[in-house]
């Protein structure tokens, strides 16, 4: 068997990134570290699709991650980019630790709905709530890292670098889960789950620990948006935007921990370039390129290179 | 206290518009076990057909009193083109897929459906505030109403009498349930199951579109109008079991009841306790208040 490069490309890709950074223009930076956040809440929703599990309120934990880190820095009055995203991951696991107890004991389509009536809920009150700025949300503080305030000129660049090492930490982390026994479990589960209770392990237990990461990695990619935006509104936990993140990881395949990230990507790509077209019409794009990948490449554009490999 | 007759006819309004809206999903669900999220798009789309038609027929100086059948007739119409074409075109050769596969291919289905509206009507806002004046109002108490919502109560009422006659009186509703229960021996037996789904899916989704077209002259029409009937509509089927007639009009007026009375009492969290209330039943009940105990399979 080849030897997995998988961390290997995925460091080499982050540093390409990080040493062509300076180079680059400041919208394509800013595209850069949103794929990135995108492609964290994506490498989540992906833990769960390997068991089989489509959540439609993703956006939930994208939502609390932005929001958390965004308090911290209305109440707290901390701009650190480290900071929030830790903040954001925790509140985010501890919320998805609390709800998972009730979650884990859905399956299909009842999981799909319960998760987006959770997130709808979470909008539903963040729009009322006046503290928070309701429907227009409010502005996050300047991103620092570590204390230092990056000029203006730089601050694109500082946050995509400091995202790509975050998210390099976390893909790690995720790749180390997925070859303890736990985290093999999730084809198992999708496969067969009254076989996975009869060899001796809590299915359940299994998916509420999926649930919990894939909620903490929501949460940092939250945060990260929220401190590269600059600005949150409560559309965040809407379910269109739940909607997108499914989008993301269909498209990405559940073949590695880089998928998503690609599937971040390749999915800025699309939505910039369709609406620079015609404005009216990227929606339409997405959907088509949806049901094109559904129909001819139902396991993701992973697929493509998995399958060059087999031949 | 005094309130409490204007929850309660508030309510009942809501709940009829809402059952309306959300009975062609649970419609559609039960007998083709697909959650459809074109509905919206179907909404929108009775909309924006019974806003244009509707402005042209008023324009033209005919009856206003017709008005009201132009409505209707512009949502029949725009389902019966559009609902065949996806069902025929696109739906039917996904039946085999999962579940959740299929959402996700209606999802892709209602980012087009959005798009092509925005096509066709442009962005710009339609009124056709007309027909919603033209029947006066009536009062209850020292409220006054106007008569335009009763409409929607008789389209409501008739719309769930109807269908459930049909399935319980009637060959086609036998036959239907026969299809629900078992598609393939459904085949076997000689029943024309395609032709089944087809129906279903364009009588299912007709019923969003009325839903939008009598929901037209009391909005604007604007792009995203579908977009949030979705997911009430999900929160009104849920509630009463996927796929339950009974259940859809119970969700409906359980939805309607509170929507209204935090409108009256807590304003503030207005939005937030339709998705409570759904996440409550699911808490409690995971398929739903009208749901029958399912064995899991091996």
């Amino acid at each position: 068997m080849n030897r997995d490069r998988t961390l290997p490309i995925l460091g080499a890709v982050m540093l390409v990134v990080v040493l062509a950074g300076p180079l680059l223009p400041q919208w394509a930076l800013f595209l850069v570290t949103i794929a990135i956040a995108k492609g964290l809440v994506a490498l989540g929703l992906m833990l769960l699709l390997r068991a089989g599990l489509v959540s439609f309120g993703q956006a939930l934990y994208y939502c609390i991650g932005a929001y958390t880190a965004g308090s911290v820095g209305r109440f707290f009055n901390v701009g650190d980019m480290l900071v929030q995203m830790i903040a954001g991951a925790a509140v985010a696991a501890l919320v998805a630790f609390i709800l998972g107890f009730l979650l884990a004991r859905y399956r299909g389509i009842f999981f799909g709905l319960l998760s987006l009536a959770l997130s709808m809920i979470l909008y539903g009150l963040l729009v009322k709530s006046e503290a928070l700025g309701s429907t227009d949300g409010f502005n996050v503080l300047p991103s620092t890292v570590l204390g230092i305030r990056p000029s203006e000129a730089w601050v694109r660049y500082v946050v995509a670098a400091v995202g790509c090492g975050v998210a390099l930490l976390a893909t790690a982390l995720v790749y180390r889960y997925l070859r303890t026994p736990l985290g093999q479990l999730a084809p198992a589960i999708k496969d067969n789950e009254i076989r996975v209770e009869y060899m001796g392990t809590s299915v359940r237990n299994a998916i509420h620990a999926m649930y919990v990461i894939a909620a903490a990695l929501s949460g940092i990619g939250g945060a990260l948006a929220a401190t590269t935006v600059g600005h949150i509104d409560p559309d965040m936990a809407y379910w269109t935007t739940s909607g997108e993140f499914i989008f993301i990881t269909i498209l990405a395949g559940t073949g590695s921990v880089v998928a998503p990230f690609l599937g971040a990507a390749i999915f800025g790509i699309i939505h910039t370039v369709a609406f620079d077209l015609s404005p009216n019409t990227w929606q339409m794009s997405l959907g088509t390129a949806l049901l094109l990948l559904i129909v001819f490449l139902p396991d993701g554009l992973w697929s493509l290179f998995t399958r060059r490999k087999a031949a | 206290m005094d309130q409490i007759p204007a929850v309660i006819v508030d309510g009942i309004f809501y709940a009829a518009w809402l059952f309306v809206a959300a009975v062609g999903m649970t419609l559609i669900y039960g007998v083709m076990k697909i959650v459809n999220l074109t509905h919206g798009s179907f909404y929108a789309l009775g909309a924006y057909a019974a806003a244009s038609l509707t402005g042209a027929w008023l324009a033209k100086g005919y009856p206003p009193m017709l008005s009201y059948g132009v409505l209707l007739g512009s949502a029949v119409l725009v389902s019966v083109i559009v609902a065949p074409l996806i069902e025929r075109g696109i739906l039917r050769f996904m039946y085999a897929k999962d579940e959740v596969v299929i959402m996700l291919i209606t999802y892709a289905l209602f980012l087009i459906l959005e798009d092509t509206i925005k096509l066709i009507w442009g962005v710009d806002p339609y009124f056709i505030a007309e027909p919603y004046g033209l029947l006066g109002s009536f009062d209850v108490g020292d409220l006054s109403y106007p008569t335009y919502n009763l409409i929607l109560v008789g389209i409501a009422l008739a719309a769930g009498i109807g269908l459930t006659l049909l399935l319980r009186g009637t060959r086609i509703g036998k036959l239907l349930l026969t299809v629900i229960h078992d598609p393939e021996v459904s085949r076997a037996m000689g029943i024309n199951v395609d032709r089944f789904y087809l129906v279903t899916f364009t009588f299912g989704s007709m019923l969003a579109a009325i839903g939008g077209a009598f929901t037209a002259p009391t909005v604007s029409v604007v792009p995203g109008l579908g977009v949030e009937i979705i997911v009430l509509s999900f929160a009104v089927v849920v509630i009463g079991g996927l796929g339950s007639l009974p259940g859809a009009a119970l969700g409906a007026v359980i939805v309607g009841l509170v929507r209204s009375a935090t409108i009256h009492y807590a304003p503030e969290v207005e939005l937030f306790v339709i998705y409570f209330v759904m996440a409550l039943v699911l808490a409690f009940r995971p398929r739903g208040l009208f749901s029958l105990a399912e064995p899991r399979k091996i």
